[in-house]
């Protein structure tokens, strides 16, 4: 009886090690804003979440208020559990940063009016709920201008996670990038079916420089694509963040968010009684995402041609999707005087390739 | 694409399964010894994961690739030594402390991690790791390439598994250890100390799934990750099935496993109409496959040990 007491106990207390995982950290109080954030990863994932978790930092150096995070919240109707945590600990302002949270956080938004909310990536809206994002084609059309003028073999190969509008958007604007350099060049899609798998999207690199590719870039969330590369003395990408440490013999650059001026922006006409619910889609202009600074590994003219297309971006006068452009059979999509909205880009009309780029979608609606 | 040309690709596809398979090889050598003395241990995926993050934070903070190593096996070892007290000692049930060892080892692995996010391996230890060709098998043609040019952990896995093959079916201790998966009670009236056999190859078989954790942190990728085994464990507690508890067959489930699950990757480059989420699902479907194919075959040599998954009882003998 006593060693099934025993036995029991100790179940017990492995299954609530869990329990060590989901961290929060609070900051100095002091002000009546509480601000927390809902993260899809571990906070020093290196990529998506680290990144937001900057944003964080940054909103609570800058307006010293009160943040607290759930960090590996799973999307879908669990999310609602940690969002409930936040408000009963006090916050009233909630940052949710993955797609999937999307439903979750406007119901929660209904059934706390006083409490603002604000979802990354989505589409959805209520008085009480924003939602932001940004324009992350002007970054990877740069970072695919670099990629064009440094492969020799004009193969260029692309980890992505899934086939859904903003990674397929990212393939696209990454091949514009590209062929404004180096027509000649193309870009292989393998599609890892994961975010954060390093070994997997590890593989997936390997695949791509196993056929040829010399230049590897990536749209999934770890940075083992890159020290693939590294490996087999070929040329990388990272997405996210800086990432230059980790294969830094392989990195070149990276389209990389930088969230903290927004959620200052946001906090801080909250504190001012001036919140009004929006849907955010800040580019390079707004400072909310960017290419990250050229490393030596970079090819020398592409500093002066990056600049240059930047500049544009930043005056507004440069569209990434501007007609005419045709998908991977040659059929005109865009024509010519036209360009695609944001909506358009993030819709999930969003569903073909451009020309030169060598993968394919499979049917989804 | 011409024939020479394809063949190549192929190599190069099979090279990549044998890394890919690796880790699947430790933890199913080690999940096949543990179940073959009568115990089910489904924290596979913990002890990967407590392998993987030890041996990455020694490697990180040591800089020395044994070290790194050793720390993997005995993380591997602690957590199946808890499996083990739980169910040999104590006579927990083998299921729920094997799944409560999957969630403890990963919250272990993301408590310690949690600072580790994003780190890559030192250079030092990276160098033990570098593709070493072995010399004349390196030489044949075709087969040198994907077999014998490797690191030296996938060498240890060709000798591991060889190793534990002679063990459990040509030593006196290894007829012990399988007899005593059969039928302990019996084994115990022989002589045989069942409870040692049992820590013996339960803190053993923890061990080889800790270094297949680590072969992910440590030369696959090499670099931190959260969750890094990704449920490489549950596909090795299937492997052992598909193996039949034999550590031979264990080496060309584990390739194969590896292969099917980088498959996709490699068969993206063609134009083909097959659907990459079916690829995803093959390792899957081809345990059950293999579960109802053994279980209508009925023969004796491809069967579970007898006394898999019961609490041994002296006193029930």
């Amino acid at each position: 009886m006593t060693k099934k007491v025993i036995a029991l106990v100790l179940v017990v207390m492995m299954a609530f090690s869990l329990a060590l995982m989901t961290g929060c950290s609070a900051g100095t109080s002091g002000s009546k804003v509480k601000v927390g954030f809902v993260f899809i990863g571990p906070v020093k994932d290196g990529g998506w979440t680290e990144a937001h978790a900057n944003g964080m930092n940054y909103l609570k150096e800058q307006l010293k208020v009160e943040t607290m995070h759930r960090e590996m919240v799973p999307e879908g109707p669990e999310s609602k559990k940690a969002i409930k945590e936040l408000i009963n600990a006090g916050c009233n302002v909630i940052f949710t940063t993955s797609f999937g949270y999307m439903d979750p956080t406007l119901e929660m938004a209904k059934e706390n009016p006083n409490v603002k909310f604000y979802h990354c990536s989505g589409f959805k809206t209520a008085d009480n709920m924003s939602n932001y994002f940004g324009r992350m084609h002007e970054p990877r059309y740069l970072s695919g201008i670099v990629a064009g003028l440094k492969t020799k073999s004009n193969k260029i190969g692309y980890v992505a996670a899934y086939e859904i509008p903003e990674v397929i958007s990212g393939i696209n604007a990454f091949t514009l990038g590209v062929q404004s350099v180096n027509p000649n060049a193309v870009v292989k899609v393998r599609w890892s079916h994961t975010w954060i798998d390093s070994a997997k999207e590890k593989d997936a690199a390997v695949a791509l420089l196993d056929d040829g590719c010399d230049v590897i870039s990536q749209h999934n969330d770890s940075t083992s694509p890159q020290i693939a590369a590294q490996e087999r003395g070929a040329f990388a990408l990272g997405y996210n963040l800086d990432s230059r440490n980790a294969a830094p013999k392989a990195y070149m650059t990276a389209p990389i968010w930088n969230w903290g001026p927004y959620y200052v922006n946001e906090v801080k006409s909250i504190m001012e009684g001036k919140f009004k619910a929006s849907a955010y889609h800040g580019g390079i202009k707004e400072g909310i995402l960017d290419l990250a600074p050229l490393t030596d590994v970079a090819p020398a003219e592409a500093k002066a041609k990056v600049e240059e297309v930047r500049k544009k971006m930043v005056e507004g006068s440069f569209e990434v999707f501007k007609g005419p452009l045709q998908d991977q059979t040659g059929t005109v999509k865009v024509p010519e005087g036209k360009f695609l909205t944001y909506e358009e880009i993030f819709g999930t009309d969003m569903n073909w390739f451009v020309k030169g780029v060598e993968g394919k979608i499979e049917a989804q609606k | 694409m011409d024939f020479a040309a394809f063949m190549a690709y192929a190599a190069l596809f099979l090279t990549a399964a044998v890394k890919a398979g690796t880790p699947l090889l430790f933890a199913t050598l080690g999940e096949s010894i543990t179940e073959r003395s009568g115990n089910l241990n489904l924290g596979v995926e913990g002890m990967m994961l407590m392998g993987a993050v030890a041996g990455f934070q020694v490697g990180l903070s040591t800089g020395n690739p044994l070290a790194a190593i050793i720390a993997a096996l005995l993380a591997g070892a602690l957590g199946a030594g808890i499996f083990a007290f739980l169910t040999v000692t104590l006579r927990a049930n083998q299921v729920v402390s094997g799944l409560s060892l999957t969630i403890f080892g990963s919250g272990i692995a993301g408590f310690i991690g949690q600072k580790l996010g994003g780190q890559v391996v030192p250079a030092t230890v990276k160098s033990w790791f570098v593709q070493i060709k072995l010399p004349l098998l390196g030489d044949i043609p075709y087969i040198g390439p994907i077999f014998f040019k490797h690191d030296i952990l996938v060498y240890t896995g060709y000798l591991a598994a060889i190793g534990l093959g002679i063990y459990l079916f040509h030593t006196r201790k290894g007829l012990n250890l399988r007899s005593i998966g059969e039928n302990p009670g019996a084994a115990d009236a022989a002589g045989l100390n069942v409870t040692l056999y049992k820590y013996a190859h339960i803190l053993v078989g923890g061990a080889l799934c800790g270094l297949g954790g680590a072969y992910l942190s440590l030369v696959h990728v090499p670099a931190w990750q959260e969750n890094i085994t990704a449920g490489r464990g549950w596909i090795a507690v299937a492997l052992v099935i598909f193996t039949t508890w034999n550590p031979y067959k264990a080496v060309l489930g584990a390739y194969v496993f590896g292969g099917l699950d980088i498959l996709g990757l490699y068969l993206q480059k063609f134009d083909i109409k097959v659907s990459q989420y079916l690829l995803d699902m093959l390792p899957y479907v081809v345990t059950i496959l293999v579960l109802v194919a053994t279980s209508i075959k009925k023969s004796k040599e491809n069967k579970p040990p007898k006394a898999l998954g019961e609490p041994y009882f002296r006193e029930d003998r």
